[in-house]
């Protein structure tokens, strides 16, 4: 009943067999959990990439070559196995190359997530573009420029020293003459061995990076010329479609599939209990599957009623770790303080939704098998497919158009392999795409989990005691940001009786949550105001800047909380991205109805990169937010998702959405680090601590305020 | 107006049906049960117009039939008949967006873009119907358009900023 998600052959190289340490996962380099809570050590795997070291039988390609291309018109081409999902780095890494190597951002284009033309690459994750890919193609671009100079040097028997590279051209100043870059290399490749120590552009004196430089190709999507994944079309293609199992773990009992063979064209492909169909058009494929009754052995399985005893009650493998972190003790500092407070927190499996769902065109040619699809590891899909179709890496190519988005929910390649069984047995290119009901189904969900935690205090509103326990969610964020001295702080991996996997911001958003809403606890058992409670017990100085800069942005303080209208503030650090957001909120008197009215939300990643962009993700974190904190949430029982439609699963709409006004700290001295996760995970607590301010009421349940009551849980009481 | 047909299969031979997509007079036969959806995507490789939920209630699909925004995935072919269809492919003149397409891209009112069309079509509709609507009026008409990306605020901007070009004379 443990789910695992994928092959996990290509992570399991990252494991580490030791236990991590909270000074690792402090140094943001746990990233991920994925089924029962296989731990992702990205210690080794980052530091090879940074490096140029080998991370299991990967290698980096040092080659110049692999990541960029000059051709004799001066277009640049940047290779890179990192995939575009919205997130916007096809604009901010094509900045950071034209930055250094000196030439118009528009002469830039990006090739990206091509397992045949891009270096290898472990997945668009974990917020790992920007600090990682960012400066490798930043090294790769500065040994480039360096190289033209010392090509036209050559050419004109001069100093390289004497010359300029600015605007795509290298310039001899002295003797008044200059040469595009293209006319320097003649379209030829740049040979030559890079390693790190070239001379990067210090983010001070950036001139395209670090601007508000537009969506590369925007104008593609305004006018539906972008062809997303479910968008590719070949020549002779078929649509299929796969029939599904009535429930998690079935198995096949009988199976009629008379009525789809009548229909023109259809092809029936059946191994074992997976039933595929494929046929000449994307309605006769529907029609098929509509066609098909089955009946299935569904064995019982858990459901919400008693999910978060279940967690912990069921560790994975039966095995308990013990703490990640310790310092002083726990259970002597409690004793000894003057003012306590224990409490448990929960936060339901949620889906990513991405609006467009699953899909894949898989293509047999002579041998070799093409894939576009939507995910977030090509290379990790084409893994997916050489082992189910016993292949070499040379014979399967995956290629990832910019995709409707993911959100952490398309790490694995099930379309893909799917769509190249049925190719396979056509023997004619196939596309699907899944419905909305299979994407929230048969992909993978963010975990839910519960989170134990019990602080001490002195009377003067110095923390001594942190216990936080978390099971089942994950360890992303899991230490506390705040000075403590005794801390004790474990994460239990469970048995989760659903498939979950990665999400944005994945575990960082429940720990933040539960420690957020219980430092505001805290702040109130203390009697001190929440803000000047957190930045008592802060040092660093990042945390308190962005504490400081959204209260001032926000008012905090100014007016008081009244039954009608409350004010919150959270937040935190994680992936590198400090993060405070505040939010106001309006409870209505009648019916209950909590509204968020206004968020504040003051960020700090480092160099900025693209200001426009990231206030788009910061915001668009917000927004997303939202669901999580107030009404999303999977509703399952035996092995059945119950609300696998939009019509039952709610997502934030245009009236959700408070006034957001973002503050960016732009630390030009500090390198740049990701911004597309960190961003969300201050929103929920800051509504919770808003909603406690107004009412009273402590929600510590993730969604805070859905529709009905969680099956299982008391009801919260307020309605979103 | 040219249609790719390379991989598209047209003869379903169920019925007659003649649409006029994008100003075109198109004679085809198909099922009278098939989505507009489906038909305009997989047959006609109008891919531009998007699949998200099969239920209209993310309104990714949107076309406009007659200038009225319109969810493809609940419009099956049988149910059009004679109202021209617009889709996101329909929109540009001559090279030149409309107002609505050009204040999406001025706005930047977009992350992975998959709603995009859907929400450049239901504002069009929308500014139509209303050439000056407050932002209540356009979070009410755009309601039932998902942005799981969280862009709504960019969106409602970009609205508002095609309704100010449109007050400036700018043309649909």
């Amino acid at each position: 009943m443990n789910h695992r998600v994928g092959p996990a052959s290509e992570f399991v190289q990252g494991i580490s067999s030791d236990r991590p340490s909270l000074s690792e996962l402090d140094r943001r380099d746990f990233l991920k959990v994925l089924g029962g809570g296989l731990l992702i050590c990205l210690t080794r795997a980052s530091v090879a990439q940074e490096s140029g070291r080998a991370f299991g039988a990967h290698e980096l390609p040092k080659d110049l070559s692999a990541w960029l291309h000059i051709a004799a018109d001066g277009k640049v081409q940047v290779f890179t196995g990192k995939v575009e999902v919205g997130q916007n780095i096809r604009t901010s890494l094509a900045q950071q190359v034209a930055e250094e190597l000196k030439v118009p951002f528009g002469a830039i284009t990006m090739v990206m997530g091509d397992t045949d033309l891009t270096p290898w690459d472990m997945g668009t994750f974990g917020s790992r573009t920007t600090p990682t890919m960012g400066p490798q193609l930043r090294t790769m671009a500065a040994a480039a420029r360096e190289m033209l100079l010392e090509l036209a040097a050559q050419r004109w028997q001069v100093a390289a020293a004497n010359l300029t590279a600015a605007d795509g051209r290298v310039t001899d100043a002295l003797n008044g003459r200059s040469l595009a870059y293209g006319e320097l290399t003649r379209g030829e490749k740049l040979v030559r061995n890079v390693s790190s120590g070239e001379s990067l552009t210090p983010a001070k004196e950036w001139k395209i990076a670090g601007t508000a430089v537009p969506k590369a190709e925007g104008r593609d999507f305004v006018t539906g010329k972008h062809k997303y994944p479910s968008d590719i079309v070949r020549p002779e293609m078929m649509f299929g479609a796969v029939f599904r199992a009535d429930g998690f773990n079935a198995t096949l009992v009988s199976l009629d599939t008379s009525a789809a063979e009548k229909l023109p064209g259809v092809k029936v492909v059946r191994d074992g209990d997976f039933i595929g169909f494929v046929a000449p058009d994307a309605f006769t494929v529907e029609n098929a599957v509509s066609a098909t009754h089955a009946k299935w052995n569904v064995p019982a399985q858990p459901s919400n009623q008693g999910l978060f005893a279940y967690l912990k009650n069921n560790p994975e493998s039966g095995r308990d770790d013990g703490p990640q972190h310790v310092t002083g003790s726990v259970p002597q500092a409690l004793a000894g303080a003057d003012l306590k407070l224990e409490e448990q927190y929960t936060i339901a499996y949620i889906a990513h939704a991405p609006l467009e769902p699953r899909a894949a065109v898989a293509e047999w040619t002579d041998g070799k098998l093409t894939v576009w699809t939507g995910t977030q590891r090509p290379f990790g899909v084409r893994d997916e497919l050489m082992q189910a179709f016993h292949l070499s890496a040379s014979q399967v190519r995956v290629i990832q158009p910019d995709m409707g988005s993911a959100y952490g929910g398309k790490h694995t390649g099930e379309v893909a392999v799917e769509a190249a069984r049925l190719a396979k047995a056509a023997g004619r290119p196939v596309k699907i795409v899944w419905t909305r009901s299979e994407e929230f189904t048969w992909a993978y969900f963010r975990p839910a989990g519960l989170i134990e935690i019990k602080a001490g205090a002195r009377r003067d509103g110095t923390l001594i005691a942190w216990e936080h326990h978390n099971y089942n969610s994950g360890p992303a964020a899991i230490g506390t940001p705040y000075s403590v001295a005794n801390q004790l702080i474990q994460y239990h991996a469970a048995k989760s009786p659903l498939r979950q996997g990665s999400y944005r911001g994945l575990a960082s958003t429940a720990n933040h949550f539960a420690r957020e809403s219980h430092m505001d606890g805290m702040a109130h058992v203390v009697g001190m105001d929440p803000l000047e409670f957190r930045l008592k017990n802060l040092d660093d100085p990042r945390l308190q800047e962005v504490f400081q800069a959204a209260a001032a942005k926000f008012g905090w303080g100014r007016l008081k909380s009244t039954p009608e209208r409350g004010f919150g503030i959270a937040g935190g650090v994680d992936k590198g991205g400090y993060v405070a957001t505040c939010a106001e909120v309006e409870i209505d008197p009648a019916n209950r109805h909590v509204r968020i009215r206004r968020v504040v939300q003051a960020w700090d990643c480092g160099a900025v990169v693209n200001p426009d962009g990231l206030r788009n993700q910061l915001a668009g974190a917000i927004v997303q937010g939202i669901g999580g904190a107030l009404f999303e949430r999977i509703l399952f029982a035996d092995g059945r998702i119950l609300n696998p439609f939009f019509a039952q699963y709610r997502l934030p709409r245009f009236s959700d959405t408070p006034q957001i006004e973002v503050v960016l700290i732009d630390r030009k001295d500090l390198p740049s680090a990701g911004a597309g996760e960190t961003g969300l995970v201050g929103l929920a607590p800051a509504v919770g601590n808003a909603i406690f301010a107004a009412s009273g009421i402590r929600l510590r349940n993730m969604p805070m305020a859905p529709r009905s009551g969680l099956p299982g849980e008391p009801d919260p009481g307020l309605r979103s | 107006m040219t249609y790719s047909f390379g991989a598209m299969y047209v003869e379903f031979g169920m019925g007659d049906f003649v649409l006029n997509v994008n100003g075109e007079d198109l004679r085809f036969s198909a099922s009278p049960d098939e989505t507009l959806l489906s038909f305009l995507r997989n047959r006609l490789n109008l891919t531009g117009t998007k699949y998200g939920c099969g239920e209209g209630k993310c309104a990714a699909c949107t076309v406009l039939l007659d200038g009225r925004a319109t969810r493809s995935c609940l419009t099956s072919l049988d149910s059009v008949g004679n109202a021209k269809i617009v889709t996101i492919e329909g929109l540009e003149r001559n090279g030149k967006l409309s107002v609505v397409q050009q204040a999406f891209l001025d706005e930047g009112a977009f992350q992975c873009g998959y709603c995009t069309s859907g929400m450049i079509l239901g504002a069009t509709s929308l500014l139509r119907e209303q050439h000056h609507p407050t932002e209540e009026q356009i979070v009410a008409a755009m309601e039932g358009h998902v942005c799981r990306c969280g862009t709504y605020p960019r969106i409602v901007a970009a609205v508002k900023r095609a309704s100010r070009s449109l007050a400036h004379g700018a043309s649909r």
